[in-house]
């Protein structure tokens, strides 16, 4: 069974072990460096990214998890992805983790009465998916090195990226049900996908 | 409102748990509650200990106060509008704060009803002491619901009251039939329909937080273990003697909640709590939990 962590030191949490449990993985909490041993996938929720950031540092939890991204899966929703990038515009409230090569500016589609629903469309493997997703004092991706996929846009701009092994999304899956992402990135075989390109980029 | 406007509002209730969020006064609070961990801040001229002391009409803050703490931190910022006060709601919302505390904490402009809080874009938090008050709350539109405890008193057993009561308003509506549920919402004041989800589910339909009195690491970790998803931090840390490391020790407790090794290192050599009053001290007309209907 595929085991999933999430890192719960703040924020909608529980919102993504729902998701997880409808797919069927196991769902872990995260809290400490030894949570995150023997998982496949870890999951960055929304939530406030200041306090997260704060929190990784006062827990001892940056080198955990950038450890863990080199050799698993990493998903981040709004204030996930605003923690995995390697730049925030104009801010330095946040120390990002860098996992994600890409740019971010956060609360950049305004204040709560901004915050909408938006329905998006993702062309995958020449199938086409619909899907209702919320944005919720939501970050903007600005800049992202061109090896990385774009899933999905926004306003057009940037909202879901994908770099092959890590998954970034400015809007929140988790709060319409959506299942579609973590699926995308924790289905057995990108997991599998995943171990090859470590050990192909290892040897 | 719109039920997508619903959802949304609940989706940044979610985005808020397992925080704190800090009661602030100026500019200066607020950024050291944003640098201690507070997922959010509430803006108000005074924190409800003050409000007490001076006595006289507490009204909602001067929109500039609110509007200088919103430029000077990037956490959302809640203000606080009198009850039933529909016009300084929107203000408040003019105002595009990210969340309206129509708060027991002020002095009631309407001695009957609350707003009618689906006139708004802007999500609401209210305060409650029962399951039944927590509904007409919902009803009404409030997209989280927190207890009301008392407010400014440093003092937890309010709190600590009003949050098991609902769980056990919940737990009993769960051990009901459908015809006893019926004869339950004439009981509690409370629309069928909520009652009859609330039973289902076993829990509210909206986030569930924490308020009124809590003053210390342990106090937090306290009402999160009764069923608190979040805790509002009022008095308890800038009417402390080092509200940074207070606030961060809160915080680091709310995280941690289950973990009594993590909340004893977060409690370690803070210096003193608020003075606090028993409720002895407060007479039955000026305890706020009295107000809202």
């Amino acid at each position: 069974m595929i085991k999933v962590g999430i890192l719960e030191l703040q924020g909608d949490f529980e919102l993504h072990h729902n998701i997880l449990q409808e797919l069927g993985y196991a769902s872990f909490s995260v809290k400490d460096c030894t949570d995150l041993e023997n998982l496949d996938g870890l999951i960055l929720p929304g939530g406030e990214s200041t306090t997260m950031s704060l929190l990784i540092d006062s827990f001892n939890l940056r080198k955990s998890i950038l450890d863990f991204s080199k050799e698993n899966p990493i998903l981040g929703t709004c204030a996930g992805l605003i923690l995995m990038a390697r730049a925030i515009e104009d801010e330095s409230k946040v120390n990002p983790l860098g996992i994600l090569d890409i740019e971010v500016s956060r609360n950049a589609y305004g204040r709560q009465i901004m915050s909408r629903k938006e329905n998006i469309t993702i062309e995958l493997d020449s199938k086409t998916f619909d899907m209702e997703v919320t944005l919720i004092r939501a970050p903007k991706i600005l800049k992202i090195n061109k090896s990385i996929n774009v899933i999905a846009e926004i306003d057009n701009s940037p909202a879901a990226v994908f770099d092959g092994r890590h998954m970034g999304l400015s809007f929140h899956p988790e709060l319409n049900g959506v299942t579609f992402f973590h699926e995308m990135l924790f289905s057995s075989s990108n997991i599998l996908n995943f171990k090859n390109s470590e050990s192909i980029n290892a040897a | 409102m719109s039920k997508d406007q619903f959802n949304i509002n609940v989706g940044l209730a979610e985005m808020l748990k397992g925080g704190v969020i800090m009661d602030v006064t100026n500019v200066e609070e607020a950024v050291i509650a944003e640098s201690a961990g507070a997922c959010a801040v509430m803006a108000l001229e005074r924190i409800p200990s003050d409000i007490r002391k001076d006595g006289g009409i507490a009204r909602m803050s001067d929109p500039k106060m609110i509007q200088e703490i919103q430029k000077a931190v990037s956490i959302p910022v809640m203000a606080k509008c009198r009850i039933g006060h529909f016009a300084e709601a929107q203000v408040l919302e003019a105002l595009e704060v990210d969340f309206i505390d129509e708060s027991e904490v002020l002095t009631p402009a309407d001695e009957h009803n609350h707003v009618w809080k689906h006139d708004f874009k802007v999500p609401f938090v209210c305060g409650c002491r029962n399951l039944g008050e927590a509904l007409r709350r919902i009803a009404e539109g409030a997209a989280l619901i927190r207890t009301k405890g008392e407010a400014g008193s440093g003092n937890i057993v309010e709190a600590v009251r009003h949050m098991r009561t609902v769980m056990n308003d919940i737990s009993r509506l769960q051990t009901l039939s459908r015809e006893q549920l019926v004869a339950e919402a004439k009981n509690m004041g409370a629309p069928l329909d909520l009652v009859i989800q609330v039973s289902e589910s076993g829990k509210l339909p909206v986030p569930n937080f924490a308020a009124g009195g809590i003053a210390t690491p342990a106090d937090a970790s306290l009402m999160m273990q009764l069923g608190a998803e979040t805790v509002f931090v009022g008095s308890g840390i800038f009417k402390s003697e080092d509200p940074e490391a207070r606030g961060k020790a809160v915080v680091e407790a709310t995280t941690n909640f289950k973990n009594a090794g993590k909340v004893l290192e977060a409690s370690k050599g803070l210096k003193s709590a608020m003075k606090g009053l028993d409720m002895s001290e407060i007479p039955e007309s000026e305890r706020l939990q009295e107000r809202g209907w």
